[in-house]
């Protein structure tokens, strides 16, 4: 089923007499029913303000369109929504809706913020057929209760998205890299963690154990972040070399998107966590191989196929999530970490409510 | 402004509810003298006014708790406070609920700058959050006018913004958890130290929730490294359409200053001869500030000055110094004050595209015509948040509801505009019924289905948010002995 209009997408849910799989482009590796609900055929740009920092889209438009508008202003999607289609070898267009679903946010996500922090508005479809409104196209907006956020990360569960309103942030006029050598997670964190905490407006900070080097970005005005870049270097000095890294972009694509992962035989893991617990973490894990963003706070984690890598870390604070796995260990173990049974509550109360009859994706989060 | 009638069977049991909250609470933490409880009657929306049944203080997220299962039990409503700051009347009671306020829980729980966030107490008032990290360089970024005074749990509660949200967002893009209390007194952790939720996002729903799902008890707060240095650059325009079209210009060429405040000639020259900032004598005025070294800033403001000069502007004052600085930011900063000199006043919080400024701003000046009250702007221009304060007299009959008539136009006026009816103080009372305006019903249904999750029985401050007519049927209070 592909409908073309938001009203033709409500009909459909009303008449569903079965569950659906609720799809964008496909590309997020959601499993579940063989029927499928599509937003593809809901495309296009509704408004775009470059002045006020607005973008509002249907929500089946490509990612790709949307950036190419944003590239011709100078301005960007600041959340760095990750590409998962090298990760999960998945064919076909991202589209903004299921950026949003899955609230998709990169290595910048800890200065700039995660996708829920951009999203200003959205338009959906209940599970019953009607359609919703919450948000709107302002920045600052607190009327009444905030479904927005809600929606973002709910993977369908609750409605299909129709219409996404986004705050889009200029584009960096440059960007720089240092490399500090770190021989373990430890190390690395502790370094990430000092950069973090300096004045310098650090954009991406991560780690590379096959490496064994701790990245920093600098992004802003050209002069601004050669500025930074050496006050940086001034201040980690006392790590070891610090070195620039070259081409900046290209390698935090890699980090964003997981890219070391893909090709590789197993499952793989994202693992939130407070960062100075990241490494204790990430040994409990007993990884293949690992890759540490957010300045620690996000472990990506490769174990062998089927491993229960939530029972070898035991309990934590924090939540890991099952990004590849086969359809098997996937039911087994579930995509996403178990709630404690307050809060699961008051999920399924939610989804109760948004999504009665269990139309959409059902059982994907839990 | 309509209220519910007060329940009469709750009122008729106040010493059965009070002798239950006097198992758990010591006495000195419960206020049911009715000399003693108007001193919770109202909230920074003075104009109503309600004392409650009852009032408690409680000290910890246990007493939190036991107060609020028992007044499930008994079917009493409830209305949590924070430090009574509420503009929207988001704490004002009715006459049968208990107030529960938060402020005797005010601890710093744990700081931890290699983590970069803070854990409070939320009775804490938001400037001392910023307070307890600031020997380090730190600080909370949200920065509401009333910071000296309002709590954690009503920023928490309104998703509270400031003046810098441009660059660091509102409460809700910086609060990681949260320890909540339920209506009926279990305890439930959302979030922590670490980033973005699990499952589905409760925090992000519960922030901006107007006290309506659970007492937040405890925050985990994101917090920053101070930039190295901030200054001001402020310019005068003879056009409010040019002023708009030059704050348009500045974000379009890539520079995020931190704030990008408004202000028009009423609020200019009220403030002028209130601070004497030195404001110029003009139609508008922007102050524009951006962070960074000294350096950095130059080069900043340089650029927003070069934008600024493509628009004429009648002044152009870039700041060279602290002292600049402080008499740049003086007169915006005593606005509130300087408009309360001259008359009363009613503070509206309306969001609009920052492009419908123009438009906005010359039928809010027909408004004013027709309805013979001046009002000022003063606006957060840089994310399309507008507070015009409209000048009435409380003493004289029918000014109030005068003002409120030409208030309530104004938001119709911004959702019209493609922005909506509150941007940072919530709806509570005082946007209520003007809901109808923004959201369809089955928009306000769909809210209305998460508070039947969380409070099933409506008890959480019942009477707010939603318009009277559409809650009317979730509202109806069970009898104790159900």
């Amino acid at each position: 089923m592909r409908p073309e209009s938001e009203s033709e997408l409500a009909e459909i849910v009303a008449g569903l007499n079965e569950p659906v799989r609720v799809v964008g482009g496909g590309t997020r590796g959601v499993t579940g029913p063989d029927r499928m609900l599509s937003t593809e055929g809901l495309r296009g740009i509704t408004l775009y303000e470059p002045g006020a920092l607005t973008l509002v889209a249907q929500a089946g438009t490509p990612l790709a369109e949307i950036e190419a508008a944003l590239d011709a202003e100078g301005q960007q999607l600041a959340f760095e929504p990750m590409d998962h289609r090298a990760l999960l070898g998945s064919s076909g267009a991202p589209t903004i809706g299921g950026v949003v679903a899955a609230n998709v946010s990169g290595p910048r996500r800890i200065q700039a913020g995660a996708c829920r922090d951009f999203l200003l508005g959205v338009r959906f479809v209940d599970g019953q057929g009607q359609i919703v409104k919450n948000g709107g196209r302002v920045m600052k907006n607190v009327t009444g209760y905030d479904l927005v956020k809600l929606m973002a990360g709910s993977w369908g569960t609750l409605g299909v998205l129709t219409e996404v309103s986004l705050k889009v942030l200029p584009k960096p006029e440059a960007s720089a890299t240092l490399a500090i050598p770190a021989k373990d997670a430890a190390t690395a964190v502790r370094i990430l963690s000092e950069a973090l905490k300096s004045p310098f407006e650090v954009t991406g900070a991560a780690y590379d154990p096959q490496q064994q080097r701790a990245l920093i970005r600098i992004e802003g005005f050209a002069e601004s972040v050669s500025y930074r870049t050496g006050r940086l270097q001034e201040l980690l000095g006392q790590f070891g070399a610090v070195d620039p890294v070259e081409p900046s972009d290209a390698l935090w694509q890699t980090i964003r998107d997981a890219v070391d992962f893909a090709d590789t035989p197993g499952d793989v893991w994202r693992i939130s966590v407070k960062p100075g617990d990241a490494p204790e973490i990430a040994a409990r894990a007993e990884a293949d191989r690992t890759l540490f963003d957010w300045g620690g706070g996000l472990i990506w984690a490769l174990v062998p196929a089927g491993t229960d890598l939530r029972g070898r870390i035991g309990a934590f604070s924090g939540h890991a999530t099952l990004v590849r796995a086969g359809a098997d260990t996937l039911a087994r173990l579930g995509r996403f970490q178990p709630e404690p049974q307050g809060i699961a509550a008051l999920t399924q109360g939610i989804r109760q409510k948004f999504d009665p009859r269990g139309m959409f994706n059902a059982g994907l989060m839990g | 402004m309509d209220m519910p009638q007060p329940n009469p069977d709750v009122l008729a049991r106040k010493a059965n509810v009070l002798a239950r909250l006097r198992q758990v609470l010591p006495e000195d933490a419960i206020i049911a003298d009715p000399a003693e409880t108007r001193a919770y009657e109202c909230d920074a929306l003075t104009a109503y006014k309600c004392a409650p049944m009852i009032a408690v203080l409680p000290s910890s997220t246990q007493e939190v708790s036991d107060i609020l299962r028992i007044c499930h039990d008994e079917g009493v409503p409830v209305v949590p406070r924070g430090a009574g700051t509420s503009l929207a009347g988001g704490a004002l009671p009715t006459a049968d609920c208990v107030i529960l306020g938060v402020a005797r829980m005010n601890e710093v729980l744990e700081v931890d700058y290699d983590n970069r966030f803070i854990r409070v107490q939320t009775g804490r008032t938001n400037l001392s959050v910023t307070g307890a990290v600031e020997e380090q360089d730190f600080f909370y970024a949200p920065d509401p006018s009333s910071q000296l005074a309002c709590a954690i749990a009503g920023n928490i509660a309104m998703n509270s913004g400031g003046a810098h949200c441009l660059k660091y967002g509102v409460t809700t893009n910086n609060l990681l958890g949260v320890t909540m209390v339920l209506m009926d007194g279990r305890v439930v952790e959302i979030g922590g130290a670490h980033l973005d939720s699990g499952g589905l996002d409760l925090l992000g729903v519960i922030c901006g929730s107007e006290g309506q799902l659970g007492v937040v008890t405890e925050a985990t707060l994101r917090i920053l490294r101070k930039p190295e240095g901030a200054r001001p650059v402020l310019m005068g325009f003879d056009d409010n359409a040019v002023a708009g079209e030059c704050v348009s210009d500045i974000i379009k060429s890539g520079i995020l200053p931190v704030a990008i405040e408004f202000m028009d000639r009423l609020c200019i020259e009220a403030c002028e001869n209130f601070a004497h900032a030195g404001y110029p004598n003009c139609e508008a005025l922007l102050i524009v500030e951006v962070e960074g070294s000294d350096a950095e800033i130059d080069s900043q403001l340089a650029k927003i000055v070069e934008i600024a000069k493509r628009h004429n502007p009648v002044e152009l004052r870039e700041s060279q110094s602290a002292e600049e600085s402080a008499r740049i930011w003086l007169g915006r900063k005593s606005a509130f004050g300087a408009m309360g000199q001259i008359n009363d006043y009613m503070c509206l919080d309306g969001t609009i595209p920052v492009s419908a400024l123009p438009d906005v701003l010359r039928r809010i000046g027909e408004l004013s015509d027709k309805y013979g009250l001046p009002v000022g702007n003063v606006f957060h221009a840089g994310d399309g948040n507008m507070h015009p304060l409209i000048l009435f007299d409380a003493n004289k009959p029918g000014d109030l509801e005068k003002c409120e008539a030409f208030g309530a136009e104004i938001l119709k006026l911004c959702v019209d505009a493609g922005g909506c009816l509150t941007g940072e103080h919530g709806v509570g009372i005082e946007k209520r019924d003007l809901m109808h305006h923004q959201y369809a019903p089955q928009d306000l249904e769909a809210q209305m289905a998460v508070k039947d999750v969380f409070d099933p029985k409506w008890l959480l401050n019942p009477a707010k948010v939603f318009p009277l007519d559409a809650s009317a049927p979730r509202r109806v209070v069970p009898m104790a002995a159900e």
